[in-house]
């Protein structure tokens, strides 16, 4: 069996696609597309049956839909794309030949037979126990199953993205350091490992315990080690898209790391300091102590928070000088202005991390404080906050890298390119209200996984106040949009794949020059040092963050104080 | 394009870190540094801690528990759900089951009460309403919280943690007086 040694060099970009990479790559791609697509239309039905003037499917449809729209969008649509980046980021990136793309294969084909096998068991009807499965909730065995082959071809995935960069390094097809992008990648490869095998540790015994071989998990347990996959494995996206951050920030702007240490050190942050996170999602469960509680919920001391916030200040910044050195110096923000916004790579690049930050990373420190956490815990506002970080962060930021993949990658013009300029706005400032007024919603008490909030014909009922009311009206007007948002790009995704106009396919090669920074970076470098390069916009931005930071998680604890007193 | 090429200076580690970077650092540590501590502060200072006290126990005896409650100090009841008033500072137990809690009670304004909660079957979570208090309720572990109610009135107790098809229409009840 001979390794496939050819590279296409794309004429636009100058990347060298591998050639078995390409197509894995874009099977991927696709596979992920397929699940949105069916998250999509269920994201639908749930946004529009949370509408209380709207509440449009029956209970038991209702819990059935939510199981499989938090199971498509959460797990395969952001998984599969995540894997086309690992290959994209090591081969391609690298100019390397993928390990073993049969293997790739085979763990492409596990990855779809278990999103199909999972989904095909929630239809049936006998699954509806959200993504999170509680024991001792029963599912059928067939919904654990398919997440565990699902889980295992993600995992050959990361193995082979591992492998690809031993390759690269062995068969020197790059000079010096990974690029910093790449690096991100490795972070979330490494995590990813570390979470499935948390997954197995916990999925595996569920699934037997289905089958009836064991007779009993303690909900405890579960819980613990079940976040301790669900957890990490948010920590996965983050370090995906801020890679992918970084990597479109170098595509439309040339822009470069204000400085690789601490961007790097930023990443490194993520692994070190996330194996118990877990704790944030067991803050008010019984049986686990403060002490616990507090260490790991701050990760000792949130320094994966510190990371994100770092990552917050690089990503602008490094724009912010790129745009400046081309001229745009007036004033704070002429860098901003003058930003390419009708470019949806980049729109869409910037939106998910204004929501990302702003909304999402606000959010969640809160909510994750432990006592804090009494007042927000599986309220609505907590679907709220994630949909900020990775339906509206990685997402986003996923749709965006799109933009640039289908030219370079698919070698098609984009169609409906009016369309594709407004894309990011609508999905992304719909999911920016949906996110908030779910959050405020929450605050008011509204539960999460909730089919009626009216408790209509109950003699316990009682009524939310009406504001309450108005903002899961506002939930539902803005879930429609991020829907058509949402839909946009697939038409646009999918139609350009199979209708845009065929680009060149450049030249074919078996010895892609290796990757190197040119020579003219080298000797420019930063231009000296420290104190040179200017980002005061961004730092401004960065400031404004911090400030509504400090006074929304006071607010919380002011809000804390005046609930009965609890010991 | 530098993120995506390697790093232009073979010895990127060596390269001084940018000023503004330092700044930001330092100020989002310190920021992550109250965060911190604001945890522990609360233990000492705040009024709403969940306590450490939980224990192992079974379905069948922590029904047991309730029921006894429920057969000392019942005076009447609300939609076929017992309503009990205990002495203050009692020990009073709440069971979450399919899909009720069950029994109601009726508290004292300012006096504290050890609430045990506890589930007799699958996952719950106890949400208070309007006052917006939530735990989780596990089958197989009791904890126990010292509640002081604040405000008279009546609370209803949501379920918020999904439990099935009945999980919306599961609701207890909480009646403050003065
Ligand atoms: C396309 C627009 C979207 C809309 C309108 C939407 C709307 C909603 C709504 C209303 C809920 C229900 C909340 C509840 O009752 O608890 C929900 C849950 C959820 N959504 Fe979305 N969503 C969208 C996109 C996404 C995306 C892109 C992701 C992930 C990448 C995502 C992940 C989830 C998850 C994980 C849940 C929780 C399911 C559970 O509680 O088990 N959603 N969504
Ligand atoms: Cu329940
Ligand atoms: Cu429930």
């Amino acid at each position: 069996m001979a390794v496939d040694r050819t590279f296409r060099i794309c004429p636009q970009t100058g990347l060298a696609y591998h050639r078995s990479a390409e197509q894995l790559m874009k099977a991927h791609a696709v596979a992920g597309v397929v699940a949105l697509l069916v998250g999509g239309v269920l994201a639908l039905f749930v946004a529009l049956t949370r509408w209380p003037a709207v509440h449009m499917l029956p209970a038991d449809r209702f819990y059935q839909a939510l199981t499989a729209h938090g199971i498509d969008m959460l797990i395969f649509w952001i998984i599969f794309f995540e894997i086309a980046v690992l290959y994209f980021t090591s081969s391609t990136l690298l100019r390397a030949r993928l390990a073993s793309p049969r293997v790739g294969w085979a763990g492409f084909a596990l990855m779809v037979i278990g999103a199909l096998i999972t989904n095909w068991a929630i239809l049936r009807g006998k699954s509806s126990v959200m993504m999170t499965s509680y024991v001792p909730m029963p599912a059928e065995p067939s919904f654990y199953l398919g997440l565990i082959l699902f889980a295992v071809g993600a995992l050959i995935g990361c193995f082979i993205f591992l492998a690809t960069l031993v390759i690269a390094r062995y068969e020197r097809t790059y000079e010096g350091s990974i690029p910093l992008v790449t690096f991100g990648a490795l972070t979330a490869c490494i995590i990813a490992i570390l979470t499935i095998a948390n997954g197995a540790i916990i999925l595996i015994p569920t699934w037997l315990w289905s089958l009836g071989y064991i007779s009993n998990i303690d909900p405890l347990m579960y819980r613990v080690v079940w976040w301790a996959l669900g957890h990490p494995s948010q920590q996965i996206n983050v370090s995906a898209h801020v890679a992918v951050w970084y990597a479109i920030a170098a595509i439309v702007f040339g822009a470069k790391p204000m400085s690789e240490k601490v961007s790097r050190m930023a990443f490194l942050l993520y692994i070190l300091f996330l194996q118990l996170a877990s704790a944030h999602h067991l803050l008010v469960d019984p049986g686990v102590s403060a002490e616990w509680k507090m260490f790991n919920t701050s990760y000792a001391m949130y320094l994966a928070v510190l990371a994100s916030m770092i990552h917050g200040l690089t990503v602008p910044g490094s724009i912010e000088v790129a745009q400046r050195r081309k001229g745009y110096t007036k004033g704070l923000f002429e860098w901003l202005r003058k930003a390419p916004w009708g470019n949806p790579v980049f729109s869409g690049m910037f939106i998910s991390l204004v929501v990302f930050g702003f909304l999402g990373g606000i959010s969640g420190v809160v909510m994750g404080t432990e006592q804090i956490n009494i007042i927000i815990h599986n309220t609505i506002y907590v679907p709220g906050h994630f949909h900020a970080t990775v339906a509206t962060g990685t997402t986003l930021a996923f749709m965006a890298l799109t933009y640039f993949l289908i030219p370079t990658l698919f070698r098609r013009e984009l169609i409906m390119q009016g369309l594709a300029k407004w894309q990011p706005y609508i999905f992304g400032i719909s999911m920016a209200v949906l996110s908030l007024f779910m959050m405020g919603a929450g605050t008011l008490g509204v539960a999460r996984r909730h089919w009626d909030m009216a408790f209509a014909g109950n003699p316990l009922g009682f009524e939310y106040p009406t504001t309450a009311y108005l903002m899961m009206g506002l939930v539902g007007i803005a879930g429609v949009g991020a829907v058509i948002g949402g839909a946009a790009y697939i038409l646009i995704t999918v139609g350009s794949i199979l209708f845009g106009r065929k680009l060149p396919a450049g030249e074919i090669t078996t010895q892609p020059e290796p990757v190197r920074a040119p020579v003219s970076e080298a000797l420019e470098g930063h231009g000296g040092g420290v104190g040179v390069l200017e980002a005061r916009g961004t730092f401004a931005l960065a400031m404004l963050l911090l400030v509504s930071f400090v006074i929304y998680y006071f607010i919380n604890w002011k809000y804390l104080a005046s609930v009965w007193g609890l010991s | 394009m530098s993120a995506i090429l390697p790093p232009a200076q073979r010895l990127w580690w060596k390269e001084p870190v940018e000023r503004i970077e330092i700044v930001w650092i330092v100020l989002a540590f310190v920021w992550c540094l109250i965060l911190t501590f604001m945890m522990p502060y609360w233990h000492v200072f705040g009024k709403q801690n969940l306590s450490n006290e939980a224990y192992r126990t079974t379905p069948q005896a922590f029904a047991a528990k309730a029921q006894a409650v429920v057969d000392k100090w019942k005076v009447r009841e609300v939609g076929g759900v017992p309503v009990v008033r205990p002495p203050a500072g009692a020990d009073i137990y709440l069971v979450g089951r399919l899909w009720q809690w069950w029994p109601a009670y009726e508290l004292k304004k300012g006096e504290s009460y050890r609430l045990h909660l506890s589930s007799l079957d699958w996952q719950h979570g106890f949400s208070l309403q309007p006052v917006n208090i939530n735990t989780q309720v596990l089958p197989g572990y009791e904890m126990v919280i010292t509640i002081t109610p604040n405000e008279a009135g009546e609370y209803t107790i949501v379920c918020n943690e999904y439990c099935g098809i009945g999980h919306h229409n599961m609701l207890g009840k909480i009646f403050v007086v003065d």
